[in-house]
């Protein structure tokens, strides 16, 4: 009996060998297109279209947002509208959210004086706590209030699919799985999210390059700093062409976000994940009329007010105690100007300083709350000015000795940095795997570091500072 | 190879962890996803299922029960898939069950709103078994989108009984059970339709066909497995021999040596 098998087995093996590699493949692709040939011929035969014109619709409006020459600049097109959008559009409620905030800021203090409150009192409560919400509502409220409705309705029209198609090849150039398309769009929303759809992906390999790139995508909690800092610097507040330059300069980012993607998983794909992509099917759902209605419900509640009391339920406490630090005195420097005294050789190396690199890994937790951080570190460390507009906020950046590329390194730091605590936790619930979890921490903290550090020197080399 | 040499027995199911009854008969429900299998499944066997795992796989399985016309039927779950070209573990896990697990009869379920795609698959079961009957699902749908599916043209065209079904509705389920039971038993007899390939295709499947028919069972097609080997895709070979070598030798002993002997 084992004989006929092992004939069997070695006959089938040098008819195998006959073929070359090459022929093989042609010979399957001639195999698949007669399938499809016949397929079609019978589906002529056999289905009716009685002119379906939504039908008809979709597929026009597909051939040109999946078509190889448009699709990903309309895609960027897209993008690039919705933030400018966000970005002319929140400057004004932003300025008059942040006046009438720090009005009642000075309504409050005025309060605590008449009633004799100790100043230590006033400090924690007001300038600590009271102050830290109202930037984090002031800044970041409108850009999310508009972004997240507008970015919504996107994948409410379906949109999301064709992007992940459009993506595709470019997934399997990197030998990553299509399907990481899909994953790396729902990162978009939430990194950890994203790290659970990896789910979808069946290879483990590729499953696994999906979870551990997944970060390089801009989630939630950090699109409205890179909003924000982009609005406040780059687009300089107001006139509607730094508005363009500053939607142009996040648009770049999240395109830098896809591009890293890539990289990373062709060179996790090319070391330590070696192995070939799988391919696979992707349906384009028909496009849908979005409810305009469920969308500002959903995106408001869902994503704006989801983000924003989380970025509050750690933004007051982190502002009262960010404030006792910056008030207690170690020596004759405050606690917070020893932490970041203590970072700040090694921040302004990567175009940063103490407080932001300091505000980072105190953002561990959120990603929402390293801006409400940053800005109440400088606010407490330094003159108490009178903060009443964005154009303060800008101003204290600057007296902190901000410039263009501190702003910049800032935005690529978040986006290229370790993700939050519960991606993390998440990864390792569905690596289950310390060294995993580990290695997504520190790989993309290492990219963030070699990125920030060589456009730092390259900077001050050229003498852009 | 006849119809009639498919004929399957006991140790073929066990290597998938099946447990049959007498006189069960097996069916395998095949499909693209989203077409309503899993609707079709339900509809069909009710509350008498059993869900686990492809034996080394971590493709889920369900199967389940029922009875019509007096004949107890198994009906196996396979995974939706577009293709049989193996490249996924799903694809692995139908192809495999449909070429080695050789069920009396396999369902594919068909989206009546996107014929063409689901053809395919529809075309590659087909190389593989003549029997086949389509469960051309979703015609509502198809209805709303006024697409007109011919039941008559396809069933003409693909040699196999088709049904037209709203398995949401449960219509058209009573009409799937006489098809499959018909043709499991053999009252109906089915002629597939053949993917006609190019002809240095056919060429050289015909002379590797000749080349390892006197090795292999009968219930293995010989066609198809000459495609496959024209290809390359080692993976199904490695199955077969796997398949042979472990438990069912006596199997292809008997039907080996029939071969033989002709």
């Amino acid at each position: 009996m084992g004989t006929l098998n092992s004939t069997l087995s070695s006959l089938l093996s040098s008819i195998n060998q006959e073929i070359s590699a090459k022929e093989q493949q042609k010979i399957r692709d001639s195999i698949v297109s007669s399938i499809y040939s016949c397929a079609e011929e019978i589906a002529r035969k056999a289905a009716h279209h009685q002119t379906d014109r939504k039908f008809e619709l979709d597929q026009k409006i597909d051939n040109i947002v999946t078509s190889r020459v448009f699709g990903i600049p309309i895609m960027l097109a897209l993008l690039g509208v919705i933030l400018w959008l966000t970005i002319t559009g929140a400057n004004y409620p932003s300025q008059l959210l942040a006046n009438s905030l720090f009005w009642l800021e000075g309504q409050f203090t005025n309060f605590f004086m008449m009633v004799g409150a100790p100043d230590w009192l006033h400090g924690v409560l007001v300038l600590g706590m009271y102050r830290g919400l109202a930037w984090v509502v002031s800044v970041m409220l409108p850009p999310m209030a508009i972004f997240f409705p507008l970015f919504t309705l996107l994948e409410d029209l379906g949109y999301l699919p064709r992007v992940a198609f459009n993506l595709d090849r470019y997934f399997k150039k990197a030998c990553a799985h299509g399907k990481q398309a899909l994953t790396m769009c729902m990162g978009f929303g939430c990194n950890a999210a994203g790290v659970i759809s990896c789910r979808i992906i069946e290879s483990p390999r590729e499953r696994l390059i999906a979870v551990l790139t997944n970060v390089f995508v801009p989630c939630n909690g950090r699109f409205p700093i890179l909003i924000s800092l982009s609005m406040i610097f780059i687009g300089g507040l107001g006139a509607t062409a730094s508005s363009t330059a500053a939607a142009a300069v996040v648009v770049l980012l999240v395109l830098l976000g896809v591009v890293v993607t890539l990289l990373m998983s062709w060179l996790l794909s090319k070391t330590v994940l070696k192995g070939e992509p799988s391919f696979f099917t992707l349906e384009l759902p028909p496009y849908r009329k979005p409810q305009v209605g469920r969308i500002l419900i959903r995106s408001l509640l869902d994503r704006t007010i989801f983000v924003l009391m989380r970025a509050i339920v750690v933004a007051a406490p982190a502002g009262a105690i960010t404030w006792i630090l910056a008030n207690t005195y170690i020596g004759d420097l405050s606690i917070i100007a020893h932490l970041a005294g203590w970072l700040d050789p090694f921040a302004v190396l990567l175009g940063l300083d103490g407080i932001i690199l300091m505000a980072f890994i105190l953002g561990l937790p959120a990603n929402e709350i390293v801006l409400p951080i940053m800005i109440m570190s400088y606010l407490s460390a330094g003159a108490m000015l009178e903060l009443d507009s964005l154009t303060a906020l800008r101003t204290l950046l600057v007296d902190n000795g901000w410039t263009w590329l501190t702003a910049l390194s800032t935005m690529l730091f978040s986006l290229l940095h370790f993700p939050c605590g519960t991606t993390l936790l998440t990864i390792y619930k569905e690596t289950k795997s310390l060294k995993w979890t580990a290695f997504a921490a520190l790989m993309p903290l290492g990219t963030a570091i070699l990125v920030t550090f060589a456009i730092a020197q390259f900077a001050v080399l050229l003498g852009l500072v | 190879m006849k119809a009639t040499d498919k004929s399957c027995c006991t140790e073929a199911y066990e290597a998938f962890g099946l447990k049959l009854s007498q006189n069960q008969l097996v069916v395998a429900l095949a499909g693209n996803p989203n077409t309503g299998k899993s609707t079709v499944f339900n509809a069909l066997t009710g509350l008498k299922q059993h869900t686990g795992n492809w034996p080394g796989k971590t493709v889920l399985r369900a199967e389940g029960t029922f009875v019509h016309r007096n004949k107890k039927i198994l009906l196996v779950d396979l995974p939706g898939t577009y293709s049989l070209l193996a490249t996924s573990a799903d694809e692995q896990v139908a192809r495999d069950f449909l070429v080695l697990g050789r069920p009396h009869a396999v369902i594919v379920v068909a989206d009546a709103t996107c014929l063409e795609r689901n053809l395919n698959l529809v075309l590659q079961v087909m190389e593989i078994t003549a029997k086949v009957v389509v469960c051309v699902n979703l015609m509502d749908e198809a209805a709303r989108r006024s697409i007109k599916v011919d039941i008559e043209v396809l069933s003409r065209e693909l040699g196999v009984p088709c049904i037209p079904t709203v398995a949401r509705d449960g219509k058209g389920l009573t009409e799937l059970k006489d098809a499959v039971l018909d043709v499991a038993t053999g009252v109906t007899a089915t002629s597939p339709r053949q993917v006609s390939y190019e002809p240095h295709v056919e060429q050289a499947a015909a002379r590797i066909e000749s080349r390892i028919r006197p090795y292999l069972p009968g219930w293995v097609n010989h066609r198809w497995l000459a495609l496959r080997l024209l290809e390359g895709d080692m993976s199904i070979i490695k199955a077969i021999i796997d398949h042979l070598g472990n438990g069912s030798e006596q199997l292809l002993l008997q039907e080996g040596s029939a071969v033989w002997a002709r």
